[in-house]
């Protein structure tokens, strides 16, 4: 197989594996989330599981993979590398929330609930387009 | 706390750390949602699309082979036994609040670099101190705003 073909093979696999968890964890359910950021209702705790789970796991495996020189099917670890905190990066942070809160969907868990489209998630994933958008004609200071 | 539901839970957040692990060990890259499928759409000039379409559809086709699966391995919350095991929740509200709530997550998840994948799992995975910031900030942000609609305005979501 050529090598084109096999790195879109490896993200088809890397995005199943992670529809199969949101799935199997429950996060494709809006409940969830939502549940877990209503701290004064009954708190449902299923999402700090969830992350706990993925940090540990991927914090464990960066870790072996990282010493590698390269990537399988790549030439470099593309890894971000800023480190200051600035308005861009906490506004759009608190905007994020605000919309989380909102709706209970994150853009990981609405996009993998295509599978059971409505209505209101396919507005949903209109306006996160329009919105992806907007942040992209909203230049960068500085 | 519900075992059961924590324990699908870890389960499930067991093999989202496996996807990311797996996408920076193949292919090099953070696996975060927003950037992954906003770079597919809005990115100018286009490249690097296929693997980045494929994750999508991968996404798309875990919920489904699940249900497909059948055996009530979801774990959606509900409100009544008849929904016990279900793969995909109801969405909170109608199509206003959703259009809302899109533009925010958007426009928010842009603007900030990231969601709860890139910041929450990929970025506290390399101890990035800038997501662990945008992390708690997103947090913090979703805490109130549930709190302010569900305890304030009451109804609603």
């Amino acid at each position: 197989m050529k090598t084109e073909t096999l790195k879109t093979l490896m993200g088809y696999v890397a995005g199943l594996i992670f529809g199969l968890g949101l799935a199997v964890s429950g996060m494709t359910d809006p409940a969830r989330g939502l549940g877990f950021l209503d701290l004064f209702g009954g708190w449902d705790t299923t999402l700090m599981f969830v992350l706990g789970g993925a940090v540990v796991t991927n914090f464990i495996g960066y870790r072996l993979v990282l010493k590698r020189p390269h990537p399988v099917f790549g030439e470099r670890f593309q890894l971000p590398t800023r480190t200051d905190l600035d308005g861009r990066l906490i506004g759009g942070a608190a905007l994020f929330g605000i919309g989380w809160g909102l709706s209970g969907y994150c853009p990981g868990p609405a996009f993998a609930s295509i599978g059971g489209l409505t209505l209101p998630l396919l507005a949903m994933l209109v306006a996160m387009v329009v919105g992806w958008f907007l942040a992209r004609a909203i230049p960068a200071r500085g | 706390m519900d075992w059961s539901s924590s324990l699908q839970g870890l389960a499930g957040g067991i093999l989202i750390g496996l996807s990311a692990t797996w996408l920076m060990a193949t292919l090099g890259r953070i696996a975060g949602i927003s950037g992954i499928i906003g770079n597919l759409i809005t990115a100018r000039p286009r490249g690097d699309s296929a693997w980045r379409l494929a994750f999508l559809l991968g996404l798309i086709s875990g919920p489904v082979v699940l249900m497909l699966l059948g055996g009530g391995l979801g774990n959606v919350a509900g409100s009544g036994v008849d929904v016990t095991g279900e793969v995909i929740g109801q969405p909170a509200g109608g199509v206003p609040l959703m259009l809302l709530a899109g533009l925010l997550v958007g426009l928010g998840t842009g603007l900030g670099s990231g969601c709860t994948s890139g910041h929450g799992v990929c970025g506290l995975s390399r101890l990035s101190v800038r997501s662990l910031v945008a992390t708690i900030t997103f947090l913090v942000a979703a805490v109130i705003t549930v709190f302010v609609v569900r305890h304030m305005i009451g109804g609603g979501a």
